[in-house]
Parts: structure tokens; sequence; C-alpha cells
């Protein structure tokens, strides 16, 4: 049960991140660790006590497997959020270009 | 973008092609052993990066070098959804249907499409990665001038 | 029409790539690839429609079967309310991306926006085909990611401010609706939507579904722009270039936030008092409070994003409203009424904000203003562009000969003659709201004097941009036949039995 809560307590820390932090890369690290936190929330959804590693091996006698099915949606989720980094990173860029700062109390043209 | 010290770029040459080697492995091995596609082009990518990290290139260069892996990138992915498309012409008719012999389980060679798969998935995320790297490169480059 | 069902996911990626391969090579190649794409779609979703009638299709990919009840494969599922779906996104698609011929000349890069329109396009398709949970996922990250490079695609300093606000929030959204997916296959082992509803049928634990039940409304609802998380959507909706606002609040808000919600409430979750009770509120009080903000904008396009926020809770409402009271289980004609306006409104509404969008661009396109004082008397100038504006807002605000009189009123009978009299009232108020904002929008622009600027050097829009403005007006007219019985009968009857009946949506999808 504590590492499910830990998990939640990372992502709490992510969020904290996104809400309060002011650098534009500051936010897209927090983001970052949101994401990992549900990454490990999903890598613990498939695990099993004793599981092996879920490989099928012909030569070996049937054993206890953990789940592959949420490895396999948290590498899809990888994927996923690389490219959701990549285009923050773009943006940030960008932003930094228009403004030389990465200072969101700055950038601040739209009203809300 | 500038190179690094001589101790860095010569551990580099050393490093890159066993750490391609590795890529190529894992891409390989994908339907045996954990990793496979996105692994192992990521890896490939890293060898990339870390050539151009410790060698460094001028902006021209770079600018030939995205195009080139940007092609790369799309070509593989249409070669992917060709082949998932070509599981419409043969066998059961399906949308990404495995229609070649499969094998004997455990064997480099069989698993039938997911080799195929796994090696221009690989080809497309290594692109891919390359792209992003490297735009996001000449982009402060351009932007430092 | 089997065969056809992955299609609509592969077409639009192939011509994408295609594009990014051999559009810098090619001169016009992707004027020439995108609109032949859409136009492909297009086609095939109306194949499939009148096909398909009351039946629906389950695709298994890879010929992965089911193995004895239990899916172990990926479907795609094509039922009544997908096929509708399908339908509008590649009409408005179509549209906004003939529309793009001549609008998007004055920016660079062309080909890569007609590539990301393909994957926004692809992206779309997939979440409304997609029968799994997780599949769904992904597809709406195709389409999310796609416009997230959309919005910033004019590269000021506004565009990436907005884009940066959207990708937090809707990096926030995805987060919430992975946790969710994750907890969802954590009690019940699968991903399949039909295979968790048979699960929850056995039995459930009410508090632990009640939490992911929350989690999918905040994520889906960050998607939708419901009222409280609706704060990246005027910014990005008012940013984007015209065609893609129009497909962002037509169709995109609709895809992944409205379709998605829906799809999980009626036909995997059972129904709960607790959440159609929240749903409807939400959708009240987005529906007031949209146009409240609306009504005080003097940016066009914040404008009309704001007046999204509002109708699309008319469309939450009414589906609140269903939910509500097939509970109460005495009067399922009012069900009916409420679930069909619904469905009714959502199409209606892709149809009359995408054409706005497109006015809006056609102003900014002769003016470079989005701003209503700066405008004015432009009936005359630009005849085609006052025309169709005066039929959407007309259509918007609920006039009669126009669709969106037809579908408020099916929402607002069946409101009464389910006893939500409060709900009646509000949506007649501000319905009443809307129509002043709208003309408030038209006397500025088109009929008061003009602001200073010489009107006289304005000429009226080149023809693609005229073209689809014309079609979207004539279908904003034709789309009033929707509320003849024995037409709705064909039309709206098959989606509105997929989610009164969650009881045969799941034996169809995993007894193939």
């Amino acid at each position: 049960m504590t590492v499910y809560i830990l998990c939640f307590v990372l992502f709490l820390v992510g969020l904290y991140g996104v809400i309060t932090r002011r650098n534009l890369i500051k936010i897209a690290i927090s983001l970052s660790i949101m994401e990992f936190s549900i990454f490990l929330i999903l890598v613990l959804i498939g695990y099993i006590d004793n599981g092996l590693a879920p490989i099928v091996d012909p030569g070996s006698s049937a054993q206890i497997y953990v789940d592959p099915l949420p490895q396999a949606m948290a590498l899809t989720a990888i994927v996923i959020g690389l490219a959701t980094t990549a285009m923050l990173m773009a943006i940030a860029i960008r932003l930094y270009r228009k403004y030389k700062t990465f200072d969101i109390r700055e950038i601040r043209n739209l009203r809300g | 973008m500038e190179g690094m010290s001589t101790i860095v770029k010569k551990v580099t040459q050393l490093m890159v092609g066993p750490v391609f080697l590795y890529g190529i492995y894992i891409i390989l091995h994908g339907h045996l052993t954990p990793g496979g596609g996105f692994a192992g082009g990521a890896i490939i990518a890293g060898a990339f990066i870390l050539l151009l990290l410790a060698f460094g290139n001028n902006v021209i260069n770079l600018k030939k070098e995205v195009a080139g892996s940007s092609n790369t990138e799309s070509i593989a992915i249409l070669i992917v959804v060709v082949m998932a498309l070509m599981s419409l012409l043969f066998g059961a008719k399906v949308f990404f249907f495995n229609f070649l012999p499969k094998g004997e389980p455990g064997e480099l060679l069989s698993a039938g499409m997911i080799p195929l798969y796994n090696i221009f998935i690989g080809i497309e995320v290594a692109g891919a990665i390359l792209t992003i790297f490297l735009s996001l490169v000449i982009f402060k480059e351009e932007s430092s001038k | 029409m089997d065969t056809l069902i992955p299609l609509f996911v592969a077409i639009p990626l192939i011509s994408a790539f295609l594009i990014i391969l051999l559009g810098k090579l090619v001169n016009g190649f992707h004027r020439f690839l995108g609109p032949i794409t859409l136009l492909v779609l297009l086609i095939m979703a109306v194949y499939e429609f009148t096909g398909l009638g009351k039946s629906s299709i389950t695709y298994a990919m890879g010929g992965w079967a089911s193995e004895g009840g239990f899916p172990v494969g990926i479907y795609l599922v094509l039922d009544g309310f997908s096929v509708l779906m399908l339908c509008i996104i590649n009409l408005i698609g179509l549209i906004a991306l003939f529309y793009s011929l001549s609008y998007m000349t004055k920016y660079t890069a062309e080909s890569n926006y007609f590539a990301l329109f393909c994957l926004i396009i692809a992206g779309m398709n997939g979440v409304v085909l997609s029968g799994d949970l997780f599949n769904l996922f992904v597809f709406l990250e195709v389409s999310v990611i796609s416009s997230y490079a959309l919005v910033a695609f004019g590269i000021g300093k506004t565009e990436l401010e907005a884009s940066f606000k959207y990708q937090v929030l809707g990096g926030l959204a995805s987060m919430l609706i992975l946790l969710a997916i994750g907890l969802i296959y954590w009690k019940t082992k699968t991903l399949n939507i039909a295979d968790v509803r048979n699960v929850l049928d056995a039995g459930y634990s009410q508090s632990f579904y009640l939490f992911v039940q929350v989690l999918l409304i905040a994520g889906f609802g960050l998607k939708a722009a419901i009222i409280p998380f609706h704060a990246w959507l005027p910014d990005a909706h008012s940013s984007a270039p015209s065609p893609i606002s129009a497909m962002l609040s037509g169709v995109l808000i609709k895809a992944v936030g409205i379709y998605v919600l829906i799809r999980l409430f009626f036909n995997m979750f059972v129904f709960s008092h607790e959440i159609a009770l929240v749903l409807t509120s939400l959708g009240a009080i987005s529906m007031v409070v949209g146009s409240l903000l609306a009504i005080v904008q003097w940016d066009l396009k914040r404008l009309l994003a704001y007046s999204s926020i509002s109708q699309i809770g008319y469309v939450v409402m009414a589906f609140g409203m269903g939910i509500l009271l097939l509970l109460k289980g005495d009067n399922e004609p009012a069900a009916v009424l409420a679930i069909g306006g619904a469905i009714y409104h959502m199409i209606n509404h892709a149809v009359f904000k995408g054409l706005l969008f497109l006015n809006a661009g056609s102003l900014e396109h002769r003016l470079d203003t989005r701003n209503l004082k700066e405008m004015g008397g432009l009936s005359k100038v630009m005849p085609v562009t006052s025309t169709t504006s005066f039929i959407a807002s007309m259509s918007i605000s609920g006039i009669p000969p126009f669709n969106g009189f037809f579908s408020k009123l099916i929402i607002i009978i069946a409101a009464i003659n389910g006893r939500f009299y409060l709900l009646a009232t509000l949506a007649v108020v501000v319905s009443i709201i809307t129509l002043a904002y709208f003309l408030k929008f038209q006397r500025y622009a088109f009929f008061n004097k003009p602001a200073g600027k010489a009107i006289q050097k304005i000429r009226e829009v080149p023809f693609p941009m005229s073209f689809s403005m014309i079609v979207l007006a004539t279908l904003c007219l034709a789309l009033s036949l929707l509320a003849i019985p024995s037409v709705s009968e064909v039309v709206l009857r098959p989606a509105i039995d997929v989610l009164m009946q969650p009881e045969l949506y799941s034996p169809t999808m995993i007894g193939i």
C-alpha cells in the first residue's frame, strides 16, 4: 500500500510544481514528473509477488508471470510523453526567443 | 555548435560503435526479449546524438542532416502503414494480420511480420528523436547568432 | 464494408507522411492530396452510414478474435453513434481544408499545415472508432498533440502563449485520463469497453468507480472545456488559424471530449444518480457562464470561443438530463427526446460554429483585425460573408427556420416533459443572451458605420473561402430537416438506440 501512496505523493509533487513554478522549463519538468508517477502506478498495477518477467521460454515449466499489459501501456504512454515533452520544449524555446525570458509572469498577453 | 575536448572525442569514438550495435541487437531481438522498436531506436538515436555533441557541427550541415532524418522517418512510418495495409490482401484479409510463417518460437527468424515491424519502427523512432534533437539544436544556434 | 473501417485511420496517416515527404519536392502536392484525402474519407463515411442502419460492426485488428467471450485483441467498433460522428468530422474537415487552400497562403510552411491537419483527422477518426480504452487514449493524444502544433502555427507571441497554456492543461487532462484507465484495468483486468461493462454488470464497488468517474469527468471535461475546466479554450481557439479554430471548436472538443464522455458513461459505466447530477449541473453552469462571458467580449474569435463553451453546455446538460430520466424510469419518451436533442445539437453546433469561425477568418483575412470596434459597414462590400454569418448567427441563437432552433426546442421540450422547469427556463434565457451577443456581432461587423478605415478597397474573399461558407450555410438550413420525425428516425435513431440500450452494446461486441 505504501508504494501506491508514494506514487500519489509523486503525482502531487508534480501538480504542485505545475501550479507554483514560474519557469516554463520547470513547468515542463513538473508535467513529466506527473507523467512518470502515473507510469509507476501502471507498472505497479501489473505487479504480482514473485512474478517473473513475461517472456515465454519454451524450455521452462509454468511459473507466475507479472501482467505484461500495463507494461505495454506504460511503454506506449512513454512514447506519447516523449512527443508531448518535445512539443512543450519547442514552444518554450520559441517563447524564449520572443520574450528573452522563461518567466511566465512576464509572458502574459492573454487575459484568461 | 562546437565540439568538446580531445578526451571526450576519443571516448566517444570508442563508445559509439558498441552503443550502435546494442541498439541494433535490441531491435532485432524485439520479439524475443524486452525492448523492440522504440527502445532500440532510442538507443541508436542516442549514438548519433553522442557523436554530434562530442564532435560538433555547423548549422548548414545540421540542416542537411535534419532533412535526411526527417525523410527517413517519414519513409519508415509509411512502410509500416503499407505493411499493415498489405495484410488486407493476404491471409485472413484483416488489418495488421500477421500473414508470414510464424516459425519456431524462440528463434531469431520467427514470429512472422513482427521483426519487420520492429525494424521499421526502430528506424522511425531513431529518425524522429534525431529530428527533434537536431531541430532544437538548429533553433538554438540560429537564435544565438 | 468491414474492410473500410481501418482505412479511416490508415488513409489520413499515409497522406500526412506523404505530404511531409513529397510536399517539399513537388510544388502544390499538399494542396492536391489534402482535399482528395478528406473527400475520400467523407465518401467512405457516408457509404458506411447508408449501409449501416441499426446494426453495428466490430472489427478485430490483426484477426485476434475473442477467446471464449474474452476479448484479446484491439477492436474497432462502428455503430450508429460513431458513424454519425465520422460523417461530421470528415465533412467539417473537408470544408475547413478547402477553405485553407486560400486562407493559408499567407503562412509559410504550408505543407506542414496540411500534414498536421491529416494527422488531427486520423486521430479523431481513431477516437470515434476505437473499442478499447487504451487505444482511445493513444488516438486522442495523436489528435491533441497535432492540435497543439496547429494552435501555435502562426508563431506570434499570443499563439505561442496560448499553445503553451493549452499544452499544460491538456497534459494534465491526459494524465487524469491515463490514471483513470489504469484504475479501471486494475479492478476489471480488461480494457475493452464492452467487456468492462460485462464485468461491472456482475457487481462492483460504488465508491471506487465514483472516484474513477470523477477522474474521467475532470479529464475529458478539460478536453471538452466544460466550465470549471475551460481556461485554455478562449485563448487556444482564438489564436489558432481560423480553419483550425473551426476544426477545434466544431469537431475536436466534441470528438475527444463529449463523444468519449458520453460513450463511456452510457455504454461502459452503470448509470449512477450522482454522476448524472454532476453532468447536468456542469452543463447548466457552462451554458449560463459561457454566454455571460461571451457577451462582454470585443475580440470576435474570443466571443465565438466563449459561445462554444455555452453551446457545449447545452449538449452536456441534455445528456445529463437523459441519464436522470432513464434512472427514474417512468418517462422514457422524454429521455429519448433529451438524448436525441443532445446529439442533434452536437451536429448542428459543429456546422454553425464551423461556419462562424470561417466567417471570422474571412474578416481577419481582409481586415487584419479581430476587434469588433474596428469593423463596420461590411455588409455591402462582403455580401457572401455577411449573408452566411447572418444565417449562422440566427441558427446558433435559435431563430426558427434554421437548425439551431429545432435542436434547442427539442432539448427544452425534453426538459419540460421531464419536469426540469429550472433547466428549461435557463435554456430559454441563455438562448436569448446568445441572440443578444450575436446581434452585437452582426451590428458591429456588418451594419454599423465604418470605423474610420476606408472600406471601399475591401473585396469579397476568394472562391475557396466563399464556397466553403456557402456550403455550410446551406447545411444550416438543410439540417432543419432532421427535426422531421421520419428523417430523424433514420439518422438519429440508431445513435439514440446505441446509447439507450447498453445491454445490447456489449453482447454485439463480445460475441464476434
